[in-house]
């Protein structure tokens, strides 16, 4: 395997591509009791619509998280089972454009890692066990439905997009997911969960040679190129619409405030994006900036107050939100302070103090093994790696900063999702 | 790897001390221990968060973040626990360890000092507590109570807790009740500050790659001015070790999955106890993992939730069960849910239930080592209770637990109260 070594952050990745076409990465981590593995495909919620064999498919929402759930069943029970009765914690996610499986554990780290690689890869889905799902994942959608974090951040993507398919719950509805069969889980098995279509991570005391021969060993050894998807035409850069409003029970009014950026490139310049658009957030309503603590101190945000920034193909946006008595008023601040950010640019020292910190965040993030798989496996589908993010973000300016905020952070780029406090009936 | 020290620095101050070079943070606490009461747990779980707002040399949240910023992005976080019947305030940060910092500037010395500013040196207005800022942390603490509401999980918990232990201080929550909010004066909250600082035992706590001996005298610089005029005892927590009868509480509000919820008492088993060890097993086998019969059966073979784990309070001696349902399925769920544990209590346990149990929790406690905030709760826990053992100690007593002794601990536990959170219109 090759060894690449970042010695600013102190990390080394091994690397290696198999015959098939999985790219694996082996951070190794000495003195930690656990170590993690992270197997994950290139297929989330927002994948619907797709080529394999000269034909288009279109499928329900929610089928890459019913996959996820249904992966678990084997031949001979539950991998669930088989890895927790080795000790192991595993678990699995489905996000908007990926999924992923992964365990950790304190022993028999190789046996477990042959469980995980063997269970996703090879499908076994009952029309049985498909219906019986529906009931689980049916109770996992209506937990959904009372959450209002949830509701209101879907609310914000609907505002800020008219079609792609980030906005659609990445669980289905209740009668999305009424559609899957076997079948539909098969055909998108065969045409995702393949390896040329995924990536392995792994981060801990181990040898990385040893990772790859039992990679070898489990996986089949001819793979695709990962298959061609349909995210819809592109997006106007407007929002779609500027307000979103639900009333649900909750004490407080709960907001997420959305503004659409052009998408970034596959490559470098995703990176520079996320980097940007971080530092954006920063300087424009981060715990930092003078807006935040006018903010705070007018009673307008608390500290569930949250930001960030996120790209998936064909969307990115930059977002803050938390519980505010008046997110209207919120809005019209954040957007009253970009302007005078443009107008008078960045201060120099604040910029300054801000890289320094969003640095220390990053390096202390990679304590995390989930963080380190996790992270390069999603830089892995979006074409950059992970670990050269300080050289990357040394060589980004404060003009580079201000342009973002001047692209973005408009009006008609904005989209206010609300969700509204119910009047209670004694 | 790493070694843990005790030291005692000033009259009821002691530092717990984790040296280790694995991680690319320093994790540095400050915690106040008190006894749990519903006269004093609302003004106490104000006092961090007033304390955090300003210090008389960084008088506002701006310049404090200026101040952390430059400390490569370091967190200070006001945390408010409940460990059996004392309520911990203090503080929680986490700083970039030294060795990573790109101008090779010291920063723990800094972060210490800042975070004994924060405790010590207060902003204050005409020598009490700023009333600006009582006002907007009391409203802050009005949301952040208010907002237990808007997760249903937790919420369940908390009002099982409550009605369970009505009588007893542990039935109080940990942030007080939101009823008593608004009594506090900035003079009320000053003269109980002045009470915690002067009375109550300070627990300190270190992880991270300096000498121990170092970190010592950075502390007893950090908390110079410290006032101590005698107490510092932590109050016993009160164990009833027998229900004495089944109670039964449904709650309606608008919520679309009903949320079930159990209390059991432990027969007096708690951290303390020599059972222990096996209690912990039992927990494990009977809903505290993914391989446990209130995940296999409740969940998976009869579908009737999303949701079904047990836990157990390891100080106050009592095993929460939590999980959501739909309304009509309450009573099916609550029997199967107790035939589980009759069928933990009879020992009917397949060989793979136990060993995956056993794994399981042995894995969870060692991975505590791999987390700097799960171990200084550890060790900020186990201070509270008296207790001096490791995880690693711990674990190796669930190894030697034998099944039987978990049959036992299962045979101990008595049910108290079952609280039931359910829909308007059920």
């Amino acid at each position: 395997m090759e060894e690449k070594r970042y010695e600013r952050v102190g990390e080394t990745f091994f690397h290696t591509v198999l015959e098939n076409g999985l790219h694996i990465y082996v951070a190794p981590k000495p003195g930690f009791q656990k170590s993690y593995a992270f197997f994950a495909t290139n297929y989330g919620g927002m994948d619907m619509r797709f080529q394999l064999d000269g034909k288009w498919w279109d499928t329900p929402a929610g089928v890459a998280h019913f996959l996820e759930h249904k992966t678990f069943d084997t031949e001979d029970g539950n991998a669930l089972q088989d890895l927790a009765a080795n000790g192991a914690s595993p678990n699995a996610f489905t996000s908007t454009s990926m999924t992923g499986y992964y365990f950790e554990s304190t022993e028999k780290f190789e046996e477990n890692l042959k469980i995980l690689l063997s269970f996703v890869s090879i499908p076994y889905y009952t029309q049985e066990s498909v219906d019986k799902e529906q009931g689980i994942i049916g109770q996992e959608i209506r937990m959904g439905d009372d959450e209002p974090d949830t509701q209101v951040f879907y609310g914000m993507l609907e505002g800020l997009y008219a079609h792609n398919p980030i906005q659609v719950n990445i669980a289905g509805t209740v009668e999305s997911i009424a559609q899957i069969t076997a079948d539909t889980l098969n055909l998108c098995h065969r045409a995702f969960y393949d390896p040329g279509n995924m990536v392995l991570c792994v981060a801990g005391d181990v040898d990385p040679e040893q990772i790859a021969a039992i990679a070898r060993q489990v996986l089949p050894s001819q793979g695709h190129l990962p298959v061609e998807r349909d995210h819809g035409e592109a997006e106007a850069p407007e929002a779609h619409k500027s307000k979103w409003v639900k009333t649900m029970a909750v004490s407080t009014p709960i907001f997420q405030l959305g503004f659409k950026d052009t998408p970034p490139q596959r490559g470098e310049d995703w990176l520079r994006w996320e980097l940007t658009g971080n530092l954006a957030s920063e300087v424009l309503l981060g715990t930092s900036s003078p807006l935040y603590a006018r903010l705070y101190s007018e009673g307008l945000i608390n500290e569930s107050f949250g930001y960030g920034c996120e790209a998936y193909p064909g969307a990115a946006f930059l977002c803050a939100g938390g519980e505010s008595r008046d997110p209207e008023a919120v809005r019209e601040a954040v957007l009253t302070e970009a302007v005078r950010i443009c107008r008078e640019g960045v201060d120099e020292s604040l910029f300054q103090q801000l890289k320094k910190a969003a640095y220390g965040y990053m390096v202390r993030n990679l304590n995390s093994f989930e963080n380190i798989c996790v992270s390069q496996s999603m830089a892995h589908f979006n074409g950059y790696e992970y670990l050269t993010f300080p050289q990357c973000f040394e060589t980004i300016a404060k003009a580079d900063v201000e342009a973002c905020i001047r692209r973005a952070v408009t009006s008609e780029k904005a989209a206010l999702a609300v969700v509204q406090p119910k009047e209670e009936k004694q | 790897m790493s070694v843990v020290t005790r030291n005692q620095l000033l009259p009821g101050v002691f530092l717990t001390s984790v040296h280790t070079k694995k991680f690319k943070s320093s994790t540095l606490s400050m915690t106040l221990l008190t006894p749990l009461r519903a006269e004093t747990a609302t003004v106490n779980a104000l006092i961090p968060h007033l304390l955090r707002r300003g210090s008389a040399a960084h008088p506002d949240m701006q310049s404090l973040a200026t101040a952390l910023d430059q400390l490569y992005g370091g967190s200070i976080e006001p945390a408010v626990r409940k460990r059996g019947e004392t309520q911990c305030v203090g503080f929680v940060g986490s700083f970039l360890d030294d060795a990573y910092t790109l101008d090779n500037s010291t920063v723990l010395d800094r972060a210490a000092a800042l975070m004994g500013e924060l405790l010590l040196r207060p902003y204050t207005v005409e020598g009490i507590f700023c009333p600006d800022y009582t006002r907007q942390e009391k409203a802050n603490l009005t949301d952040r109570i208010r907002a237990e509401i808007n997760d249903k999980r937790q919420y369940a918990v908390s009002r099982l807790v409550e009605e369970m232990c009505a009588g007893e201080p542990f039935g109080v929550g940990r942030m007080g009740r939101e009823a008593d909010v608004e009594k506090i004066t900035p003079q009320m909250a000053w003269e109980r500050y002045q009470a915690l600082l002067a009375h109550s035992r300070l627990e300190l706590y270190y992880c991270g790659s300096a000498e121990p001996d170092m970190v010592c005298r950075i502390l007893e610089n950090a908390l110079r001015g410290l006032p101590r005029q005698g107490g510092y005892t932590v109050s016993e927590t009160l164990v009833a070790a027998q229900a004495s009868s089944v109670r039964q509480v449904s709650e309606n509000l608008d919520v679309a999955q009903g949320k079930l919820t159990m209390g059991f008492r432990t027969g007096g088993i708690t951290a303390a106890s020599p059972q222990y060890p096996a209690l912990v097993l039992c927990n494990a086998l009977f809903g505290g993992t993914t391989t446990a019969k209130l995940f296999l059966n409740v969940r998976e073979k009869l579908s009737l939730c999303y949701y079904a784990s047990s836990s157990i309070d390891r100080y106050k001696g009592v095993m929460l069960v939590s999980s959501g349902v739909e309304f009509a399925d309450k009573q099916r769920a609550e029997n199967e849910i107790l035939a589980q544990l009759d069928a933990c209590r009879r020992g009917e346990f397949e060989a793979w239930e136990i060993d995956g149990a056993r794994r399981y929790t042995v894995s969870s406690l060692l991975t505590i080592l791999d987390s700097q905030s799960r171990q200084e709760d550890w060790w900020m826990s186990q201070a509270v209770a008296g207790l001096a053992y490791s995880p690693q100690d711990l674990a190796r007593s669930v190894e030697a637990a034998s099944v039987e002794a978990a049959v036992e601990t299962a045979k101990a536990l008595s049910l108290d109260t079952v609280y039931f959170l359910k829909g308007k219109e059920g």
